[in-house]
């Protein structure tokens, strides 16, 4: 104790850079196996694209295991209500979609994400109060709760919608691509990973420099501790999960567009994806959850282009081979 | 040893009940010889032996799996794709359990010494990742399983529908698919019954001290790790045999009637409103949820009709007899809620006095 007093500051945390590396060693590993120098871009700029959309999705369900040790298993059904809310101002606002002017296209387009993440916010308030508070602390009765959860939301949207596909068209402006020399960069893709970097370094700050990211990190780490010390830490957990299911609502818009297709079955299907990002990131971390998400997408991307039969299995694959390596996922953040 | 498990239904009026549906099931090709009752008979016989395999891993180790659908899919394919491609012979038949059954042991002892170590929660969301991607391979390779389509095959000889055995005076037709028929119900009693004897096993008590406090378990001395990935296997061959019957019955496997996620959904939503950990809430949970499968909607179909009639906005869709799954889901969170031990759970208890 003397010589932490003594020296005035806590002893800082080490260093653990080799999984950020990873994805970097995996897209540089892969360029002499794709061969042509404009396919690799595509295919990376792709991945990176496909992984921030997932990060999107993936960072609440995190977030919310790491704090309350609560695993969301309905986390889907705030992808799919995100789509379809986007759909009831894109659908109905068609023709300045359709219009050929980026502003135009974005000025419809935020209104359109601003409202799903809304709604979907307002839905996790809603989830939290009535499905999770009940059944704090019991695992097996959470994951029942929120798989129920998950059934009403898909059979609800199915009624309030119908059981078609609704497609989506991406606005006029954010079609094609940019073409650099013989390389192709979609433009949409190229937004996606804009908007997730900013969705990364947004969440990144909130954590790291705000007295309210100190109290969610703190009590990711020790929650009693964090009670004792006198933060309601229920409160606390409640923004967290309506961000979290926003967050969602705001990756499945850019995941509808990104398809170009609505349909209530997503949320079931990117569930999956989804927990294989937050498994093998380390429940908990939103670091691990990037990384994790960059390497999903790789692994789908590249994968699907080299052996497109083992495209089917490899994330099952990249799972087990990072379990393997480290057993409670990338970075280990909770105790549990 | 005994043979019977020694655990009877401790209710009378759920005695009366399970006396019932058994009764009921085993007179239908009787009195209801039509298509549509043996279809929902055999569908409750088989999903009460899926489902009490399932309560097998949910209620007496307190682990969710989301893989139970795989193994089931294992048992489907393995018959459609042996009768298949070796012609209708009671041989192909026997290779298909053979391949089977073992097949599903082996996924399963992999799964659950893979991640059965942990906690519920990963066990859970491997199984989920696990049975998703199985989903995905039995429908892209296509060679062996036929694809989204699925295969079809006939049935030997004997089980066939045209096959008729006797006729009795009465206009009872004891014929290939009333066989076929009786040889579903008959699996699927023996295997509940086995499960309600492993269950009152020492190993079944081992399995609910690992549910009630696994550390404690530990430290009793028993290796839970071995316990659970028992417990796993043996749900899984009983899924795999309850699939097995499955394709039989419907002569013809596809993702749709034996992989989806749907019908996992299906055998969570049974087994949480039949009752957990009970077995007997198999039964009961299989019935009620085929029944308002197939008889719900006609009545959820009027709702309908009549909502729209009287000009109601969204009632009409909402009530739709598609939608009749939003019900049965409300129901589940409820039942999960309100009364965690389900209709036997309630059952059991209406007839004793509070303490």
């Amino acid at each position: 104790m003397t010589d932490l007093a003594a020296s005035g500051a806590l002893p800082k945390p080490k260093g653990d850079l080799l999984p950020v590396l990873l994805p970097v060693i995996v897209a540089l590993a892969m360029a002499p196996l794709v061969g042509s120098a404009s396919s690799w871009v595509t295919l990376t700029v792709a991945s990176l694209a496909m992984g921030m959309m997932i990060f999107i999705m993936a960072s609440g369900l995190t977030l919310v295991f790491g704090l309350m040790d609560v695993l969301n298993f309905g986390h889907g059904a705030f992808i799919a209500v995100g789509a379809y809310v986007a759909t009831l101002v894109l659908l109905p606002l068609a023709p300045y979609v359709q219009a050929d002017s980026l502003l135009t296209n974005l000025a419809v387009l935020a209104p359109a994400a601003v409202l799903s993440v809304a709604v979907s916010g307002a839905l996790g308030l809603v989830v939290e109060r009535v499905l999770i508070l009940p059944v704090y602390g019991q695992h097996l009765k959470q994951i029942l709760m929120t798989t129920g959860g998950l059934i009403v939301a898909e059979q609800a949207l199915y009624g309030l919608w119908g059981p078609q596909i609704i497609p989506l068209p991406l606005p006029t402006s954010l079609r094609g691509s940019f073409i650099l020399g013989d390389v192709a960069i979609a433009k949409y893709r190229l937004l996606a990973m804009l908007v997730g970097l900013v969705v990364f370094a947004g969440i990144q700050l909130v954590l790291n420099r705000t007295k309210i990211g100190l109290l969610i990190r703190a009590g990711v780490e020790n929650r009693e501790m964090v009670e004792a010390l006198g933060y309601r830490i229920r409160r606390l957990f409640l923004g967290v999960f309506m961000v979290g299911s926003g967050l969602a609502g705001l990756g499945g818009v850019m995941w509808a567009l990104y398809r170009e297709q609505v349909h209530a079955s997503m949320g079931n299907d990117l569930t999956v994806l989804v927990f294989i990002v937050v498994i093998i990131g380390g429940l908990g971390s939103i670091g691990g959850c990037f990384i994790g998400a960059l390497l999903v997408a790789m692994v789908a991307n590249y994968g699907g282009f080299l052996v497109p039969k083992l495209a089917l299995v490899s994330n099952i694959l990249l799972m087990v081979a990072i379990l393997m390596w480290r057993p409670r996922g990338l970075y280990a953040v909770t105790s549990r | 040893m005994m043979i019977l498990s020694g655990d009877p239904p401790r209710s009378r009026l759920l005695s009366i009940v399970l006396v019932v549906i058994i009764a009921a099931l085993a007179v239908t090709p009787l009195i209801f010889p039509g298509a549509k009752a043996m279809n929902v008979a055999t569908k409750i016989c088989i999903f009460a032996a899926l489902v009490a395999s399932y309560d097998l891993l949910l209620g007496y180790t307190g682990s969710v799996s989301f893989a139970h659908t795989m193994f089931y899919g294992i048992g489907s394919y393995s018959i459609a794709i042996a009768l298949y491609s070796m012609g209708p012979s009671w041989a192909a038949v026997a290779s298909g359990v053979v391949i089977g059954l073992p097949l599903a042991m082996i996924l399963a002892l992999g799964i659950g010494l893979f991640s059965l170590r942990v906690e519920a929660i990963f066990f859970a969301m491997i199984t989920l990742a696990v049975a998703s991607a199985f989903l995905v391979l039995a429908s892209q390779l296509s060679w062996l399983t036929g694809g989204e389509d699925g295969r079809s095959f006939q049935l030997p000889e004997l089980l066939r529908p045209g096959t008729v055995i006797s006729k009795s005076a009465l206009g009872f037709e004891l014929n290939g698919r009333v066989l076929t028929y009786y040889l579903i119900f008959a699996g699927s009693a023996a295997m509940i019954l086995a499960l309600l004897r492993v269950v009152n096993s020492p190993f079944g008590r081992v399995l609910q001290a690992i549910r009630e406090n696994r550390f404690r378990a530990e430290a009793l001395g028993f290796r839970t790790v071995f316990h659970l990935t028992y417990a796993n296997c043996i749900a899984a061959l009983v899924a795999a045999s309850a699939g097995m019957l499955n394709a039989l019955w419907l002569r013809y496997a596809g993702p749709d009637t034996s992989l989806s996620f749907a019908i996992m959904l299906d055998i969570l939503l049974m087994v949480v409103i039949g009752g957990m950990g009970t077995i007997y809430g198999a039964i009961i949970g299989a019935a009620i949820f085929t029944l308002a499968q197939n008889y719900l909607q006609a009545l959820m179909g009027a709702a309908s009709n009549a909502a729209a009639d009287a000009g109601l906005p969204l009632l009409p869709g909402l009530l739709h007899p598609d939608r009749w799954l939003l019900w049965l889901g409300l129901l589940f969170i409820a039942s999960v809620y309100f009364f965690p031990t389900g209709v036997v759970g309630r059952l059991r208890n209406a007839g004793r006095k509070p303490s």
